[in-house]
């Protein structure tokens, strides 16, 4: 529970924001910017902790947004169920696509085209279906309701995606201190070593895939029952997948506030180049998307938080180490 | 006799045309150290490659307490208490000593109180006591063989087989470590190494299996297998042996 101090704290300054009368403007870009840090707290399970990066992290949110939107809209489900099973979903594709890439022993960038393709794939198969709507989309019908997990104001949409966030900073924390943690780690940094003192690597990398996938499927989720929304372009688009991984990369992947800090820096600086140049240059926020993280791997390849850790860590032990005489 | 723990039967590893590992077999007793000498690219990497899992043998069988286990998955023979060093070390990088010695603790201990203890006493009984908080990167070649050992033992293994942990390390630094092995087989874990510190060999091994152009050519006591004209001649070539004890004769 100690360990759960920062989380909790975090939380609650944050869950404080609508109480302060913050601006309706303010709310949404707020809603979007942590929906972004979910979508990114997936990717960061996986590739933060676990060393794989995917290149299509699309592919979980797009099919989180398309199960909770379809259900809804041409089964009737419930969109508090539909939400679940979304979420579900997501967590059935990591299975399947971790099963596929992993069990064949796929790593590194072969890993992340096919992340990447699979994306696509999914992206130009919903483009068609027609169960997805096809090239027209689908519409969620406006029904302000807590039963149809719509709401009448901002704040209410912000308490949500802050609860979801939560989840997934808890889940994190506790994965982090948790063996399943250690191992995830351990294959990040030597898969062969890791092998070689009992870890089942496969396994390991699977069971992160399946976390990361519900994680970014819930964000999915919830974008549908923001906007209202979905179509093949929004779903599986490059947009997510790129900013999946830029967020936690930018932020510190493979700490537990990596893909808050950095979709609040990214999401920020989007914002204030569009407002500076006053819409008059459409594009400008990924140009700055662009140059941060450029200035990232130059500056600070461990994100902003490992730069944090490092310049703290340096205070602390001002003189290098000898090491301590042996035998 | 009772079984060895570890017995190895006509073991085999081809790649493509070369065989790497012929028709090998060799046995670990149980509670004892057995070393495998041989010359550079005799196969004796490939060999351990084979028993840990990390390769699949070509033909023969490999028999841990017993059973066959020949081509089992890595992560199981860890699981079964075999516990294998690299001959390259393969420290975690980017973590601390004892975060890297956690990961093989975690392997008997799911809980992380009991598992960061366990890994904290095995690096104290490795010296690296002081320096458990320092990044694995930070260590000196000996405190990273050190570290290798560590990682290896925390799995509380029943077999450890030790590639070449002398390897790199200077003469002071390896009577540090020669009682720390002794004091492991003392323990009554099972050592079967992999060395070319031929004083360490003496000193430690009580059985010695020769390797050479991928087959076993010689097994015996340290004292037998150094007077072996077949060894001497694997390591120093063709007619060496004669010579040699030619010499010995005109003295």
């Amino acid at each position: 529970m100690k360990g759960l101090v920062p989380v909790l704290a975090v939380v609650a300054v944050l869950a404080a924001v609508p109480l302060a009368g913050v601006s309706n403007v303010t709310l949404n870009f707020l809603v979007v910017a942590l929906m972004t840090a979910l979508a990114g707290q997936g990717w960061n399970v996986l590739g933060g902790y676990g060393g794989q990066y995917s290149f299509g992290h699309a592919a979980f949110f797009g099919t989180g947004a398309y199960i909770t939107a379809v259900l809804q809209v041409r089964y009737g489900i419930n969109a508090w169920l539909a939400f679940g099973l979304g979420i579900v979903g997501g967590a059935l594709l990591g299975a399947v696509v971790g099963g596929l890439t992993f069990r064949s022993g796929l790593r590194g960038s072969y890993f992340a085209l096919v992340t990447l393709a699979i994306a696509e794939v999914l992206r130009i198969s919903a483009s068609v279906a027609p169960i997805t709507g096809a090239g027209v989309g689908t519409l969620v019908k406006l029904d302000l309701h807590v039963a149809a997990l719509q709401f009448q104001s901002r704040a209410a949409f912000y308490w949500t995606i802050l609860a979801l966030v939560a989840v997934a900073l808890i889940v994190t924390r506790q994965i982090e201190r948790s063996r399943f943690g250690v191992w995830l780690i351990a294959v990040r940094e030597n898969e062969d070593a890791a092998t070689a003192l009992g870890v089942n690597a496969t396994a390991i990398k699977l069971a992160a895939m399946v976390i990361s996938g519900a994680i970014t499927a819930a964000a999915g989720c919830f974008y549908v029952q923001y906007f209202l929304f979905i179509d093949s372009g929004l779903a599986y688009g490059s947009w997510i997948s790129i900013e999946a991984l830029l967020t936690p990369i930018i932020g510190g992947a493979g700490t537990v506030f990596g893909p808050l800090v950095g979709a609040l820096l990214v999401r920020g600086l989007g914002e204030g180049a569009r407002m500076v140049t006053g819409g008059e240059a459409p594009g400008v926020d990924l140009v700055v998307y662009g140059c941060v993280l450029v200035l990232i791997i130059w500056l600070a390849p461990r994100g902003l938080i490992g730069a944090l850790a490092q310049l703290r860590g340096r205070l602390k032990r001002p003189a290098p180490l000898v090491e301590a005489g042996h035998g | 006799m009772a079984d060895p723990l570890l017995a190895v039967e006509h073991l085999s590893r081809r790649f493509g045309g070369l065989s790497a590992v012929n028709d090998v077999s060799l046995a670990a007793e149980e509670g004892r150290i057995t070393a495998l000498i041989g010359p550079n690219g005799a196969g004796k990497t490939t060999l351990f490659a084979l028993i840990a899992g990390f390769l699949k043998p070509s033909g023969g069988t490999i028999r841990y307490r017993g059973e066959d286990v020949t081509g089992e998955a890595p992560h199981r023979m860890a699981r079964r208490g075999i516990a294998r060093t690299f001959q390259v070390v393969q420290p975690f990088a980017g973590l601390t000593v004892h975060e890297n010695i956690l990961v093989g603790a975690h392997l008997r201990h799911p809980q992380r109180e009991a598992a960061l203890a366990a890994a904290a006493q095995v690096g104290r009984d490795l010296n690296l006591g002081a320096m458990l908080e320092r990044p694995a990167d930070t260590l000196t070649v000996a405190g990273r063989k050190r570290l290798e050992l560590a990682k290896a033992l925390a799995t509380e293994p029943k077999l450890l087989l030790l590639d070449e942990v002398l390897a790199g390390l200077n003469p002071s630094e390896i009577r540090d470590i020669v009682p720390v092995i002794r004091a492991l087989c003392r323990r009554g874990i099972t050592i079967l190494m992999i060395e070319h510190v031929m004083q360490a060999v003496m000193s430690l091994a009580e059985h010695v299996f020769v390797l050479a152009e991928g087959r076993i050519i010689a097994a015996g006591s340290p004292a037998q297998v150094a007077a072996d004209p077949h060894v001497v001649e694997a390591y120093l070539g063709h007619g060496a042996a004669a010579r040699l004890g030619g010499r010995a004769h005109d003295k």
